[in-house]
């Protein structure tokens, strides 16, 4: 509990206490006015209840859609399927600029539904399930491959329906990860920003959105400080009744490797299940990054490399370097991210486990915060808090340790609910046996979590490649990440700069799929029987 | 397995780590004033200073290395963030800057720098080469770098033969013949929006038979389509040049032709786009020392290179913005495709700095009806 904790207060506590209090003391001492202004302003009463419905909302839409595609997964083997697994990721690290303009196209009049749902809450809400379907897909998906069929098996040899050993048995067995991806995807929509603002147009602001305003173009921190508690509080509070209902609900079960519960479809029901599920995966997920990478390469003398050829072309100039450049210093910070993440995230997600009373649930809140908290916040935080005894302020060391942050609580998340699932008397058995703490996790934890560590693990090395925010505030022009690169290609206008970037779109795209896939190919210990 | 044994650790290390967290937490606030020492007459010699500057910064290679061939120092740029997000940093670190010199804060912002005790002034020997027009701060504490004229941008199809003539005026927009033709930024989230605002405050006042409020109105009942962000706005709306929407007329800036020229995908002889120079805001982006930094000196060297012709003629193309010394020579795509305009309206900085948000405000109410 030591290490995570040490790192949560010093990179996370400390400089967003630091922010905070700097902005809530204008004139040296506790200034409270900027609270009855977040209360008096009709706007930001309307950005606090709108970020929270749209939230409830759009978690609910997610789990509901990506429960079929978390079953079919994790239940049936069919050709393709780790790539689509990887591909499915991929959704995840686009910047909400690109992702925005597919689906303004798609959404736009001339779209495939042939309404006009741009600048409505619906596109925010589409946008958002296309963001996290992942999450639900490989949480949830993460532990129901690990379910004992014969669990299922027994309840229809008793004579229960289909539907009645879903909800009586599956469902229970499942809670812990449905939970897990329900908390991260609210968290992620709590705080949604980019997609807000361009698929919500004027209409719709989160309080992200409005301590954005505020922070940059107000320069008014008192009250963008004040929104920044309000949102903690809000975060915190339903974190906190989160952790007390997991910690009631967790059921100790024995787990089946993955590989064992998995098989092929054989009724034309199961066919009919498992390709209406890819089929709507594919609507959902497919048609928007279709639309990106067919972008990328159409020219205006039809189909071909041109942006491509273009990319290596730098023009001479420091607003662009080689792709390679940017994919290399992509994958070099993500790399440190995900390993930071793995190690600080599975030492809490043992604590989390296995850990019971308030001093645990304060710690999961703890954990979590750093996702529902306001990027622009924790960013200036960084900036006050790391001056003294060494100045990192603009050192490229916080970028790694930024996305990490971020990136913990789906480590925890993804591993945690298996941990506390690992029967107890499993453990007991070993240590009965002889073996010591080191050996009893070694041997009987570590096969077990190995597998959903690595969907962590996969998450927190997409969260890196993909973010933007942290990235850009202390960034050098000559070491630009993918997603920089995107936004400054975009940041000017010219066909070619547009084609450019698609294509380095493209390139994200495809470095994140292979990424995962590498990550998924990779076995600490063979899954044993167990 | 005990679940006491497990706990007490933790609390310990909890509540150390708590201990450690307050003892930063007072370290980090107390500590301000010591440092504040008055530099030595003979100022030290820096191995590299540093730059702050936005995001939307670029420089050839081998221009920042000019100065390092001149003065022996590197120049090490540091990238932070927007334009807001970069003057909150240098606000927040005023007593222990992040860097010597900053560069990109303008007219929007300036008065709120300049408040914030930010820089120390200095004069540069090539401060006459720069129009007085752009000289805002008497006290030469800030120093005029570039300017971009914020201006309607037209897809020429549109207009002319196929279509209504090209709009002369702000006030043409209103009328039937522009009914859902125009796309803007939103001023509480884009540089250009604000810009635009401005624009139309200048143009039409706070007072008299037609403020800028009726403006506003009548726009909005002809159809005005508000974004939250140039890229949507240019690239997803605006039907001209390398946009994909619908909408012929679009805010952006006086350079956004040549850049059509310039990064098109097809050789072009002709700008897709054309400027209307009636209406324009003009945004001008200026550098200071910033007062915390122990090398003055060295900062006003790199000051006055920024305003050098050999930074000066390199800034057009990679930033698209015109040069602020009059003799710095503009690439000839600058010349050729588009016009600057000659009268653009600007608005006293402190007036922008004491309104914006009230202003913001009527806006959001009057375009969301």
């Amino acid at each position: 509990m030591g290490v995570p904790t040490f790192f949560l207060l010093l990179f996370f506590v400390y400089p967003l206490l630091r922010i905070l209090w700097t902005s809530l003391t204008p004139g040296a001492h506790l200034d409270l006015a900027p609270f009855a202004e977040v209360f008096r302003r009709p706007t930001l009463r309307a950005a606090a209840w709108f970020t929270l419905w749209q939230a409830v909302i759009s978690t609910a839409l997610t789990l509901l859609a990506g429960l079929p595609g978390a079953y079919v997964f994790a239940r049936f083997d069919f050709p393709g399927r780790s790539v689509l697994r990887a591909v499915i990721t991929v959704p995840f690290v686009l910047p909400a600029v690109v992702v925005g303009s597919a689906f303004l196209v798609l959404l736009g009049p001339a779209g495939p539904l042939g309404v006009d749902l741009r600048r409505t809450v619906w596109a925010i809400l589409i946008a958002h399930v296309f963001y996290n379907y992942a999450v639900v897909l490989r949480t949830v998906g993460g532990l129901w491959a690990h379910l004992d069929p014969r669990l299922e098996d027994a309840a229809r040899v008793l004579g229960a329906g289909r539907w009645r050993i879903f909800r009586e048995v599956t469902l229970p067995l499942l809670r812990p990860a449905l939970a897990a991806a329900a908390s991260i995807v609210f968290l992620f929509t709590f705080t949604s920003f980019g997609v807000i603002l361009i698929l919500g147009g004027l209409r719709y602001a989160t309080l992200e959105v409005e301590i954005y305003r505020q922070t940059t173009s107000f320069l008014n921190l008192p009250l963008a400080g004040a929104l920044s508690v309000l949102q903690l509080v809000g975060v915190s509070a339903i974190l906190f009744v989160y952790s007390r209902y997991q910690e009631r609900r967790a059921v100790e079960q024995t787990l089946r490797p993955a590989r064992e519960t998995a098989r092929r479809p054989r009724t034309p029901g199961e066919y009919l299940l498992v390709f209406g599920t890819l089929g709507f995966t594919g609507l959902l997920l497919g048609t928007p990054l279709f639309v990106l990478v067919e972008r990328s390469f159409r020219t205006s003398a039809g189909y071909g490399l041109t942006f491509y050829r273009a990319l290596a072309d730098t023009q001479g100039s420091a607003l662009f370097v080689p792709p390679v450049v940017a994919v290399r210093n992509s994958l070099v910070f993500a790399l440190a991210a995900m390993a930071l993440a793995l190690v600080i995230g599975l030492m809490a997600a043992t604590v989390v486990a296995y850990m019971r009373g308030a001093v645990s649930r304060w710690f999961d809140v703890l954990l979590m915060l750093p996702l529902g908290t306001s990027a622009v916040t924790i960013g200036l935080g960084f900036i006050l808090a790391f001056d003294r005894p060494i100045d990192l302020r603009t050192s490229p060391v916080l970028i790694p340790l930024a996305h990490a942050l971020v990136a913990v609580p789906f480590v925890v998340r993804t591993a945690a609910p298996v941990m506390r699932s690992v029967k107890g008397s499993l453990r007991e058995a070993a240590a009965v046996l002889g073996a010591a703490p080191a050996r009893v996790w070694r041997e009987v934890d570590l096969p077990l979590v190995t597998r959903s560590a690595l969907v962590g693990a996969g998450f927190a090395f997409a969260i890196s490649l993909g973010e933007f925010g942290a990235t850009a505030f202390i960034a050098r022009p000559d070491t630009p990440t993918l997603p920089v690169a995107i936004y400054r290609l975009l940041g000017q206008p010219g066909s070619l700069n547009l084609g450019r970037a698609m294509a380095m779109n493209t390139i994200l795209m495809v470095t994140t799929a292979l990424a995962i896939l590498l990550i998924e190919r990779f076995r600490v210990v063979e899954e044993s029987e167990f | 397995m005990s679940e006491g044994r497990r706990v007490r650790p933790g609390i310990v290390l909890l509540l150390l780590s708590g201990v450690l967290l307050g003892l930063l937490f007072l370290a980090g606030c107390g500590g301000g004033e010591e440092s504040t020492t008055t530099s030595a007459p003979a100022e030290p010699k820096p191995q590299e200073l540093v730059l702050m500057t936005h995001d939307s910064f670029a420089v050839s290679e081998g221009v920042l290395e000019d100065f390092t061939a001149e003065t022996g120092i590197n120049v090490r740029v540091l990238q932070a963030g927007d334009a807001g997000t970069m003057l909150n940093q240098a606000i927040l670190t005023k007593d222990n800057p992040l860097a010597d010199v900053l560069y990109g804060v303008d007219n929007t912002f300036l008065s709120r720098a300049l408040a914030e005790n930010l820089f120390m002034p200095h004069t540069s020997p090539l401060m006459d080469t720069v129009p007085v027009e752009l000289q805002l701060d008497p006290e030469y504490r800030v120093t005029p770098i570039d300017y971009g004229d914020v201006c309607l941008n037209y897809d020429k199809e549109a207009f002319g033969a196929s279509g209504p003539p090209v709009p002369e005026s702000l006030r043409d927009l209103t009328t039937p013949a522009y009914k859902n033709m125009l796309v803007v930024e939103d001023p509480s989230t884009s540089s250009p929006g604000l810009a635009f605002l401005l624009a139309t405050i200048a143009e039409f006042g706070e007072a008299g038979d037609y403020t800028w409020q009726d403006f506003w109105r009548d726009l909005n009942a002809n159809g005005v389509l508000v974004v939250s962000g140039w890229e949507e706005a240019y690239y997803s709306d605006f039907s001209g040049g390398s946009g994909a929407g619908d909408r012929p007329l679009v805010v952006s800036y006086a350079s956004s032709p040549p850049a059509e020229v310039i990064f098109s995908e097809t050789p072009l002889t002709e700008a897709p786009t054309g400027v209307i120079t009636q209406g324009a805001f003009r945004q001008i982006e200026f550098a200071g020392i910033l007062a915390g930094t122990e090398y003055p000196t060295w900062a006003g060297r790199l000051l006055d290179f920024l305003l050098s012709t050999r930074f000066q003629e390199d800034m057009p193309l990679n930033m698209f913005v015109f040069p602020a010394n009059s003799q710095a020579k503009l690439p000839e795509a600058f010349v050729k495709y588009t016009t600057v305009p000659e009268s653009p309206l600007t608005l006293d900085p402190q007036a922008i700095d004491a309104n914006r948000e009230r202003w913001i405000e009527e806006w959001a109410r009057i375009v969301l009806g």
